[in-house]
């Protein structure tokens, strides 16, 4: 990532959570253009949160989620995989051509050229000769695969992807990262879930550690320590349910692209009373 | 056979009323029930055909067993209900179908109060179960006009509603069109639950919207089969549950729902999606 780069993505102060209760908590930032970030942290720790804030499914509790360089719908966003109603009697064909929405809107007819692009996505995916089957009848892992067919034909320049590697088999992982790197390469932003630290290590340039608090974002292996992924742990286990409201205001770019800070957090949280929380509940995120 | 089969048609006009009625019936409601059971709506359409009874019967109330009276205030107590329901889900910890239960079981129970306060049980009887072979000139034009703008309405939301129904964080994402399917469609249920309603009454309006299309579900991978296989089961059952009520002199509106009934629990037996399907032996399967 150069310095020189805009950012695409600005946090100010960002607070996104359910029913007043918190899962991301004061995120301040940028995230330049082109930037392939690993989104980590420990379960609950507002990571699916943070991306259906970024798409827009969660109105913030406070603070602001800024895109200014994002043209109108340029943002792609996959929800995971358990949200949509997998036996709907659609054919994989239909299911990945609705990723020219953009396009051919409620109304618009498919040409012989939209035709060919979805034939197109359908082979990057490794899909060739499933169209007119029922996506009910996919695997896990096709199913994932064909949702990223429709990710290419989305040809979005901001895409959040939400935990797309869960409990898919691993040769499709690595076509996916495949495919996720090709789009890197041509200079989108790509914003990931993503729950093993190892395939982090080896695929994404850069990583964002959140606890509900933001940890740590720069550079993948300075953000995947030992003391950063305990530190996690801790303020995850360390949040109190019946928390009294939260008055705390943090300056406005407490994380830097590219810049650790370990000191975010200003209080120990596993010291009870010495910090503000917000309460929690038992939502997934 | 012929004579058994089609005489009642060619003879009588009433019978053929009941006949065009129930095609209405099969063209527009029939499909709204696909999106129902696809929506995973079914027992929302039924909590909603109740939801009508009192707008319908003050209407009843107020004019007697007038179409325009009772077809405004059906029309008017669902989208009442439907708003409520939506509105009470947002605002309280009660998931939409509990608080659709809670008003359709009040609407049920005010909307027969009510009818009955006028006291006459046939009226009761042609509000609950209604009058198909009863069918006026504009009974028959209502129905049919509800039809023809339901076809045009769920062309036109075909995509949004498709959407909406198996990948909702999908079509929020790419458009706008996300609360105009939704509520777009809870409109359409109320105007062909009304509609049925004249036809069948409240209590057996559903039966029509959701048998038929249970049984498609089972036959068809598709959409385009399921919708086509709802109506033509919807409109066979019409047709063999009329027979049925004249030369057995039973009541037009259940029999053509048991027939509904029938087609489903064939289909519950021999299509590839049902009960004995993947439960007989194999003899042959495929290469790979």
């Amino acid at each position: 990532m150069h310095p020189a780069t805009p950012p695409l993505i600005r946090f100010d102060n960002l607070t996104l959570g359910y029913d007043r209760h918190p899962a991301v908590h004061h995120l301040s930032g940028e995230i330049p253009a082109g930037a392939l970030v690993a989104v980590i942290g420990p379960n609950g720790a507002g990571k699916s949160t943070l991306l259906k804030g970024l798409a827009g499914e969660l109105r913030p509790l406070g603070g602001r989620i800024e895109l200014p360089a994002l043209p109108r719908g340029g943002l792609a966003y996959l929800a995971q995989r358990g949200e949509i109603d997998h036996s709907f009697p659609l054919s994989v064909f239909d299911m990945v051509a609705l990723g020219l929405w953009r396009e051919i809107g409620a109304f618009g007819a498919l040409r012989g050229e939209h035709r060919r692009r979805v034939r197109e996505a359908l082979a990057a995916v490794g899909l060739s000769g499933f169209e007119t089957r029922a996506i009910g009848s996919l695997s896990g892992g096709q199913l994932q695969r064909a949702r990223f067919a429709r990710l290419i034909l989305q040809d979005a320049p901001l895409i959040l992807l939400d935990e797309p590697f869960a409990a898919i088999d691993s040769r499709t992982v690595d076509d996916l990262v495949r495919l996720i790197l090709g789009w890197h390469a041509e200079g989108r932003t790509i914003l990931t879930v993503v729950h093993d630290y190892e395939q982090v290590r080896r695929h994404f340039p850069t990583a964002l550690l959140l606890s509900r608090e933001p940890v740590a974002f720069g550079p993948t292996a300075e953000v995947l320590t030992p003391a950063l992924l305990a530190r996690a742990r801790r303020l995850s286990e360390a949040f109190d349910e019946d928390a009294p409201e939260c008055h705390i205001e943090l300056p406005a770019d407490v994380i830097q692209p590219d810049v650790i800070q370990p000191d975010v957090v200003q209080s120990d949280a596993a010291e009870p009373g010495t910090h503000h929380h917000h309460a929690h509940d038992g939502h997934r995120h | 056979m012929i004579d058994l089969l089609v005489s009642p048609f060619t003879e009588f006009a009433f019978m053929r009323r009941a006949l065009a009625g129930c095609l209405a019936l099969s063209l527009g409601a029939t499909p709204v029930g696909v999106f129902l059971l696809l929506r995973r709506m079914s027992l929302m359409g039924d909590a909603m055909s109740h939801a009508i009874l009192p707008g319908a019967a003050l209407g009843y109330l107020a004019f007697g067993l007038s179409l325009g009276a009772m077809t405004i205030g059906g029309i008017v107590a669902g989208l009442v209900v439907v708003l409520a329901a939506g509105v009470v889900t947002r605002a309280s910890n009660l998931k939409e179908d509990a608080s659709l239960a809670a008003f359709y079981l009040l609407s049920l129970a005010a909307g027969v109060m009510i009818v009955s306060l006028r006291g006459r049980n046939l009226d009761l009887l042609h509000v609950l179960f209604g009058s198909v072979l009863a069918l006026d000139d504009a009974s028959l034009l209502l129905i049919a006009a509800i039809a023809t703008a339901t076809m045009i309405a769920l062309a036109l939301l075909l995509r949004p509603l498709v959407l909406e129904c198996f990948d909702p964080a999908f079509l929020r994402g790419v458009s706008r069109w996300s609360p105009v399917a939704h509520y777009g469609f809870l409109v359409l249920v109320v105007f062909n639950l009304v509609s049925g309603f004249h036809a069948l009454g409240t209590l057996m309006a559903v039966g029509i919207m959701i048998l038929p299309a249970a049984a498609a579900r089972l036959w068809s991978r598709g959409l385009p089969l399921m919708l086509l296989l709802a109506v033509l089961i919807a409109f066979a059952s019409s047709v063999a549950g009329l027979l049925l009520s004249y030369h057995t002199d039973v009541p037009a509106g259940p029999a053509i729902v048991l027939m509904c009934g029938v087609a489903y629990f064939f289909s519950l037996a021999a299509a590839p999606g049902g009960l004995l399907a993947g439960r007989l032996p194999v003899r042959h399967h495929l290469e790979s």
